[in-house]
């Protein structure tokens, strides 16, 4: 693991340089973190993650804090490795053949990695929404019910049928789906869908929920009801999303990283990055010459 | 939640984690016992075939001192017609009484005569035929021992006391005299390899059923191959989407689960009730077989047709080429290897096919070795059926052995398929 | 003349064909001044030409090679005066027949015999000049006609290429024609069957014995023919098989699809696939020779009674056979079950057996079921196994380690050896026949309509 000096206010070699749109990609090199990658209410802290696939490395060296009731948005061109990272913070690429994980990743201050550490409970604490809904082939009630179920949550009819509205109404769904939870979720239309999958996560208490893309499958009406969404569970969780849309992370979060070719470029507050990139690398992919 | 706290829902999930762990190591122990059921099943299997089989491809053989006395084979010239009648187990009698001079009542000399095998005299004429010289002289010569002594000596290495069954006492000390000095010993065993089916397990061997799997396989491949090829050409390139196309697939899929002993009854009420056509014939075995064979070809030979990319049919229709030009110069050579690998996976399926077969007659008791496909003839799955069911412990041991041949065959068929497969396969 | 020349000849024929067609269509391109002005390529006025005097001459030969006996039989018997009203009768006596014709008859023959004999010889040697004369003049005349359409508009290809379409077509509908055979040859015998026993008889009669009395005052050779026995002995060792080889096979299935790296997915899934392709009558050895004694010997040793041939071991066995079936179709099913459902189940916290048990199963659950349904049919319609390991003895018992019979162990008991087309006993098998392929059929139909349906799902 290379050892590198995280400099908040660092900038790489290759920022200096002139470069041009085709040229970027090749030549940029980065090799600090520029803006704020830390911060003082940190719920998720990583440090000098490294992830590899069999021998090819996807992610280079990320250090980076999620605050605790903060929106975190990861942005970037496609295969930066974001969807990677965040699969990082719930052990998620365990169930990929030949993927390691190398740093430190803590969650309140209990480690996410090491041999001690249980998946179950972690994965409880730490929900995700992934970018294609996937609702279980089951009723509405089921697929809400499922996680409190297994986990042993609630052992009464009422308490799970508490459990199940209370997540539904969090999600905004109940109004549409009260009536017909014995329905199939997957008769649902796309982004109620993926509401019921958001239900589905929050049914379970957890402190953090990722979101790897959660809109690129739904249209805009449906998108803009996940984002008004997010906005409101910001209150009661931390929230990590991966998007490729940019106007979606300036509209729901409060911090923005973006990555490039593994690396996180640079993180700083959402506005400050939308409007005034540090490195050239953002500024590049915000005006929208490549990605 | 409205009424639990994270704390809470976290106490409540680690209470049941231990639980939890214990079920999920439950459920992959079962699955690896799964497992390690199916392969013990394979081991024993094989373990118990080639234990039983492997001792079939030895034989016990005694020497004798054989003199070809004229005057006891009661001719005095060798040529055909006396070859025919000659008394060659007086002669073999007579070595045996020289070898054994202490034997004198008449029980103990039937006994005696039992050593060798009933078809020792013909071991002596082929000898006499070879080499008329040898008439009025003497030499030793190897007979093959009777499947009593065989099973007593095979068993001898298991236990001391060795295997009896019919065998006496007094034989019993008479085999270890030979084994003494040397004149019994056992040796490869040709005569399953070489001879026909017979009621003595010493003769019995498995030539003819080898061919009349040969022939039965011969006439399935040519029949079913073309047809096969012919029918996935149509369904795959040519065939347009409607109720009629359907009705055949649906047809092909249903027959490709039809229990084989329902082709068995078609072949018999068809093939041999309606076209008289001959009982027990590698022919109508294989027509039977080309019939249970046809839908694994076909489906195969389509998944074979469909992995052509349909770019290159495009490329060729672009040349101007007509859709059978197509087909015929561009899409099956790609498709050759696909549809081949079914075709051996086929025939393999074939070959280790019996009950259809017991249905047309090839279950008959042959000795002569097919020399065509309308020869009566049995196939090897049909004999090893036959030997299993024969109350000669010896012909447990030969049972064993074909099984091993059979299953050698099947499995040279089989890694063939797959070389072939990985050899020819194209990534497009 | 004798078959084989007659073939080789007509082979001659379409040879000489193709090359006339061919070499015409060469002269004529090139007196027109090159190939282009051709509306064919020059070898497809040779196949062309070779269709015609081949494909007409061989049809009409083969259909007199399979239909000359039949009608010679048929006329020969009906020139016999006195012939006897029964078919096992009438077969006797063109067996006569033929042995005098063919020159061994054994003892002396009877003038009106010998008549028949002569008769015989002669149709035959008539029918076989009439099928080289007729099948030669075919071959000729087809063949001249199609070299005298030669000209160098004719659209040889389109008009070869029709032919051959056909030919793929009739090769397509095999499968067609070999349902409707097994159709016809079954239903027509059973109904035979049903006319001397009836339907109800057969469908609930307990009582199963299908030797027929030879004399009228034999004992205990009633000729009963309620097939409720082979039902229940069929269920029962298709019972223990599923049993086996469902959670075997399953869990295999799960295990090679879910947990096993690809190492052990390697070396696993060719090992038990072994299994299915051992042919059905080694596993019968195995049964009756291996596991059977052991179970007999097992059963003593704990003090229950158990026939040497019981419904057990061969259950047990064709469990095994059925093993790989189930797992490679559940694998299969397991496998198409979408990544991005596993995903969710593991990303709430659920373990990877929750994980299995409570969402990809229930989703892979109509392929799955459709599997165990090919495997039941697989089951019901094995032969070998129970032959060689379940008996004959047609026992109303639930008792797996007592001996009972199946369906297919009757119809192979009932037609192996000599078989009268005229007595129940005989028919009785193709009744059993009809049963077992209406049974597997509906079987297959549903469980590939399932399998289908739940492709269909998640493609």
């Amino acid at each position: 693991m290379s050892t590198m000096t995280l400099d908040a206010a660092g900038r790489t070699e290759a920022a200096q340089s002139e470069l041009t749109g085709g040229q970027i990609a090749a030549s940029a090199e980065v090799r600090k973190t520029v803006g704020k990658p830390f911060c003082d209410t940190a719920k998720l802290r990583m440090r000098n993650v490294n992830v590899f696939y069999g021998e090819a490395q996807a992610i280079h060296s990320v250090s980076l804090d999620i605050g605790r009731n903060q929106v975190v948005a990861m942005i970037g061109p496609s295969g930066c490795g974001k969807s990677t990272f965040l699969r990082c913070l719930n052990r998620m690429n365990d169930t990929i053949e030949g993927c390691r994980v190398e740093g430190e990743l803590s969650l309140d201050g209990d480690p996410i990695y090491g041999p001690k550490v249980d998946v179950v409970p972690l994965r409880a604490r730490v929900g995700m929404v992934f970018q294609k809904p996937n609702p279980f082939p089951k009723s509405i009630y089921e697929n809400v019910a499922y996680g409190p179920k297994i986990h042993g949550i609630a052992s009464r009819r009422a308490d799970l049928d508490e459990i199940v509205e209370s997540s539904l109404r969090r999600a905004g769904l109940w109004n549409e789906v009260k009536d017909r939870l014995d329905k199939p979720g997957t008769g649902l239309s796309g982004g109620q869908q993926q509401r019921l999958c958001i239900a589905r996560a929050i049914a379970v208490s957890p402190e953090v929920i990722l979101m790897d893309e959660p809109c690129s499958a739904l249209d805009p009406i449906a998108t803009a009801r996940i984002e008004e969404l997010i906005d409101e569970l910001r209150e009661n969780y931390t929230i990590a999303i991966v998007t490729h849309s940019m106007q979606q992370a300036a509209r729901v979060s409060q911090r923005t990283a973006y990555f490039h070719l593994g690396r996180l470029v640079e993180v700083n507050d959402t506005e400050t990055v939308f409007t005034n990139p540090e490195h050239e690398l953002t500024e590049a992919y915000i005006t929208g010459r490549f990605g | 939640m409205t009424n639990l706290t994270q704390a809470q829902v976290r106490e409540r999930i680690e209470k049941r984690l231990a639980s939890r762990h214990r079920k999920e190591k439950l459920f992959r122990g079962l699955g690896i016992a799964s497992i390690a059921f199916g392969v013990l099943a394979v081991v024993i299997l094989f373990s118990d075939i080639i234990s039983k089989g492997s001792g079939a491809f030895m034989q016990t053989a005694i020497q004798l001192e054989i003199h070809y006395d004229a005057q006891v084979l009661d001719i005095d010239k060798v040529d055909d017609e006396s070859l025919a009648w000659a008394n060659f187990s007086g002669v073999i009698r007579q070595a045996l009484r020289e070898r054994f001079p202490s034997v004198t009542s008449r029980g103990e000399k039937r006994e005696l005569y039992t050593l060798v095998s009933s078809g020792a005299p013909f071991t002596l004429r082929d000898r006499l035929a070879d080499d008329p010289e040898l008439l009025g002289k003497s030499e030793k010569v190897w007979f093959a021992a009777d499947d009593d002594v065989d099973t007593f000596v095979k068993s001898l290495k298991d236990s001391k006391e060795g295997f009896r069954g019919r065998t006496s006492e007094q034989k019993a000390g008479w085999i270890e005299q030979l084994l003494d000095s040397g004149e019994l010993k056992k040796r490869f065993n040709t005569t399953f390899f070489t001879n026909g089916d017979s009621r003595e397990p010493e003769q019995a061997g498995i030539r003819a059923a080898l061919m009349g799997s040969l022939f039965t396989l011969l006439v399935t491949l040519a029949l079913s191959f073309p047809i096969g090829v012919a029918a996935a050409i149509y369904l795959e390139e040519y065939a347009p989407k409607n109720r009629w196309t359907d009705l055949i697939e649906v047809n092909i899929n249903n027959l490709a689960a039809v229990p084989s002993i329902v082709f068995g009854l078609l072949g018999l009420a068809i093939f041999i009730n309606f076209f008289e056509l001959p009982r027990s014939a590698p022919l109508v075995g294989g027509l039977v077989l080309t019939l249970m064979t046809l839908p694994t070809i076909i489906i195969s030979s389509r998944a074979a047709l469909k992995a052509v990319p349909p770019s290159i049919r495009e490329a060729a229709m672009g040349m101007g080429a007509s859709r059978m030009q197509v087909v015929f110069h561009h899409v099956l050579p790609l498709a050759m290897p696909g549809m081949l690998t079914g075709a051996i996976i086929g025939m393999a399926q074939a070959l280790g096919e019996t009950a259809p077969l017991l249905m047309i007659g090839m279950v008959a008791f042959i000795v002569d070795v097919p020399a065509g496909v309308t020869d009566p003839a049995t196939v090897l799955p049909v004999q090893i059926f036959l030997w299993a069911d024969s109350p000669e412990r010896a012909f447990v041991e030969r049972t064993s052995a074909a099984i091993m041949v059979l299953l050698s065959v099947l499995i040279v068929m089989n890694a063939s398929a797959v070389l072939l497969r990985k050899k020819l396969e194209r990534r497009w | 003349m004798q078959t084989p020349t007659l073939f080789a000849l007509l082979l001659l024929l379409i040879l000489v064909a193709y090359g006339t067609g061919f070499s015409r269509a060469l002269s004529a391109a090139r007196s027109l001044g090159g190939l282009r002005n051709l509306a064919s390529l020059p070898s497809y006025y040779g196949i062309f030409a070779a269709l015609w005097c081949g494909l007409p001459a061989l049809i009409l030969l083969g259909a007199w090679l399979i239909f000359d006996d039949a009608i010679i039989r048929a006329m020969v018997l009906n020139s016999v005066a006195d012939k006897p009203e029964t078919i096992s009768g009438q077969n006797l006596l063109y067996a006569q027949i033929q042995n005098l014709a063919a020159g061994h008859m054994l003892g002396e023959a009877t003038p009106r015999l010998q008549e028949a004999a002569d008769h015989l010889s002669q149709l035959r040697s008539s029918s076989n000049n009439m099928q080289a004369f007729m099948s030669l003049i075919l071959a000729v005349g087809l063949g001249a006609f199609a070299l005298l359409r030669f000209s160098p508009q004719l659209r040889a290809r389109e008009k070869v290429e029709k032919v051959l379409r056909a030919i793929l077509i009739a090769c397509a509908c095999a499968a067609i024609f070999t349902t409707v055979g097994i159709l016809f040859s079954v239903l027509f015998e059973s109904l035979r069957f049903f006319q001397s026993v009836p339907v109800t008889e057969f469908l609930f009669g307990l009582h199963w014995s299908p030797q027929m009395a030879l004399r009228a005052d034999q004992v205990g050779s009633s000729g009963a023919f309620g097939a409720v026995p082979l039902f229940t002995g069929t269920l029962m060792v298709s019972a223990i098989a599923m049993f086996v080889a469902v959670p075997i096979g399953l869990m295999a299935a799960i295990y090679l699809a879910e947990y096993a790296s690809k190492r052990v997915r390697a070396v696993a899934k060719p090992i038990l696939e072994i299994l299915a392709g051992v042919p059905t009558v080694v596993y019968g050895f195995f049964a009756a020779l291996t596991v059977a004694p052991f179970i007999r010997d097992l059963a003593t040793s704990v003090g229950l009674e158990a026939s040497s041939e019981s419904a057990l071991a061969a259950g047990l066995v064709m469990g095994i056979m059925i093993i790989p079936f189930v797992s490679s179709l559940s694998d299969d099913v397991i496998n198409a079950v979408p990544q991005s459902l596993r995903d969710g189940a593991l990303g709430l916290g659920s373990t990877h057996s929750e994980t299995v048990r409570k969402v990809v199963i229930p989703a892979a659950l109509p392929g799955i079921v459709g599997g165990v349904l090919l495997a039941v049919s697989r089951a019901i319609g094995e032969t070998m196994i129970v032959v060689m390991a379940a008996g004959l003895a047609a026992n109303l018992t639930a008792n797996p380690l007592e001996s009972v019979t199946t369906v297919t162990v009757q119809i192979v008991t009932l037609l192996v050896g000599d078989q009268e087309f005229d007595s129940p006993k005989t028919l009785a098998a193709f009744a059993l026949g009809l049963m077992l392929f209406v049974t597997t059929l509906v079987l297959n139909f549903i469980a590939l309509h399932v399998v289908k349906k739940y492709r269909e799902q998640y493609d």
